[in-house]
């Protein structure tokens, strides 16, 4: 049996998507740019689609920006607002638990001679409002704060922070930008850019059963933005380059049944994710959830197994079928271990033992019926391997946890 | 990645456990990733007779762990003495350069049990 649990890293298409794609690869080849009747549908087929991802977060179409995925959008809305408003303040405020393309761009900012804060969030992963307040001066223009983290899955008081963003332009800071990295939260809990109060805001595709290859930034109207990419007027002078029609009509369609199916998937998906925490918990009492608990994505789960490697457990689940993902050090060629799980203030060993599940709308309870099965064993394998002492350990540690 | 005997031995480790009242005993720790490996041996006339392994950490310390005692039991103690971490990484198949070291562990853990003086 193949048991996908991986589905943060990236998601199958659902066959609705593959199905609205086919018809741009060949029949329908029209450049959205050109005059004839050829470009006219695919001019049609890119507007229909920009129209489903605006509703899906309930945004003016026009106000939707075609890039190549979220890496993109975000390296768009910092650097494009960072550009933007350089003559106004060179100050940026993100998080420790940023994704990458968000966290990269800041570092290349900073050799640019930007100021970049980076926030601390607490054990359950949440960034505190006072923090955030404290961290605005004069020169801010940009704060960006994600939605969902990739990792934990926990949710960001976004709405509370658009409340101390609208505070400091009531005190005169007009050039002060709002930004989230959505890609994690699209399609698992409700996202409308007004309710959360953004002004620029990034989806992709590849996480929500659509194609891999293409995104969207929300921005806010009225909103200067720098381009990266320059060669033409497309996206309103936003993002040149020929559009992507087949993956801009995939994401479109993905868009229309994360909005129509939003409720019936976060249903399944939270179901699903609570039985395998609980099995989990069950079996092995000190499994330890990381990330908060409550403020959470349906769809991930983040746990600790104390002793054991978590790129050990993920290979010996790989070989009966289940693909997971790891915060271990070793995971991936990469030694660093997750700098998010690390800014939790998780211990080397809490990140090592660390393992993500991250379930889809598709995840069947057969499939975490058998995960729960193999891992079981699995996990009982790997401990039974761990000479003497250690496993004292791990027991006084489970111990002392269940200790008030 | 890894290769498949890796995968293979983390999946199914061989010989885990420990021997009781054994010749000798390699606990051997990597200071740098806490990797660690705990070998008991048991050997008669100038022969290693069983090997019993447990181990900790990350895929190929628990993969070379688990194939070395495979490349042990049954082997004379001179046989012992020229099993060089080569073995153990031609027995694993590829091993990504950083991960070289755990072949390092094992044969620590194999000097120690059987009380070779290196």
């Amino acid at each position: 049996m193949k048991v996908y649990l991986d589905n943060s890293a990236t998601t199958a298409m659902a066959a609705e998507v593959i199905e609205a794609m086919l018809p741009y690869f060949s029949d329908e080849m029209g450049n959205a740019q050109s005059v004839h009747s050829f470009g006219q549908r695919a001019k049609a087929a890119v507007e229909k689609a920009r129209r489903e991802v605006a509703a899906l977060i309930n945004a003016p179409p026009a106000e939707i920006v075609f890039v190549s995925g979220g890496t993109e959008a975000d390296n768009l809305a910092v650097r494009g607002i960072a550009e933007a408003h350089r003559d106004y303040g060179r100050h940026i405020i993100t998080t420790k638990i940023e994704h990458p393309a968000v966290l990269a761009t800041c570092e290349s900012l900073e050799g640019a001679g930007y100021r970049v804060t980076y926030l601390p969030v607490s054990r359950g992963g949440l960034v505190s409002i006072r923090d955030v307040r404290k961290a605005i001066s004069d020169d801010t223009i940009l704060i960006s704060v994600m939605l969902a983290n990739n990792e934990t899955g926990t949710i960001q008081p976004i709405e509370e922070i658009a409340g101390v963003v609208a505070e400091a332009r009531a005190r005169g800071l007009d050039h002060l930008h709002f930004h989230t990295d959505a890609v994690q939260a699209i399609g698992k809990i409700s996202v409308d850019v007004n309710r959360l109060g953004v002004d620029l805001l990034s989806l992709s595709g590849h996480k929500i059963h659509g194609p891999k290859g293409i995104g969207a930034l929300y921005v806010r109207k009225g909103t200067r933005l720098t381009k990266l990419l320059h060669g033409g007027h497309h996206e309103r002078d936003r993002r040149a380059g020929t559009e992507n029609v087949p993956g801009i009509v995939g994401l479109g369609k993905a868009a229309e049944l994360a909005r129509t199916q939003l409720d019936e998937r976060i249903k399944r998906m939270r179901k699903l994710r609570d039985y395998l925490e609980q099995q989990m918990i069950s079996r092995f009492p000190d499994v330890r959830v990381n990330g908060d608990g409550q403020q959470r994505v349906p769809n991930v789960s983040n746990v600790t197994f104390g002793g054991i490697d978590g790129e050990s457990l993920l290979i010996a689940l790989d070989l009966k079928g289940i693909a997971v993902s790891t915060g271990s050090a070793c995971a991936s060629g990469s030694l660093e271990p997750s700098h998010v799980l690390q800014a939790l203030g998780l211990m080397r060993d809490e990140v090592r033992g660390s393992l993500r599940f991250s379930l889809g709308a598709y995840t069947t309870q057969q499939e975490i019926d058998y995960a729960v099965s193999v891992l079981s064993q699995t996990v009982a394998r790997l401990r039974e391997m761990i000479p003497a002492d250690e496993t004292e350990s791990v027991e006084a540690v489970a111990e002392s946890q269940s200790k008030p | 990645m890894y290769s498949p005997q890796i995968a293979e031995h983390i999946a199914n480790p061989r010989n885990v456990g420990e021997l009781e009242n054994p010749s000798g005993i390699g606990d051997v720790t990597n200071e740098v990733c806490l990797d660690r490996i705990r070998l008991t041996v048991r050997i008669e006339d100038e022969r290693l007779t069983d090997a019993r392994v447990k181990a900790s950490g990350c895929p190929p310390t628990i993969a070379a762990a688990s194939v070395l005692t495979e490349l042990i039991i049954g082997r004379s103690l001179r046989e012992l003495d020229s099993l060089t971490r080569k073995d153990i990484a031609g027995a694993l198949g590829h091993l990504p350069p950083a991960k070289a070291h755990c072949t390092a562990l094992a044969i620590d853990a194999l000097r120690a049990a059987v009380g070779f003086k290196r």
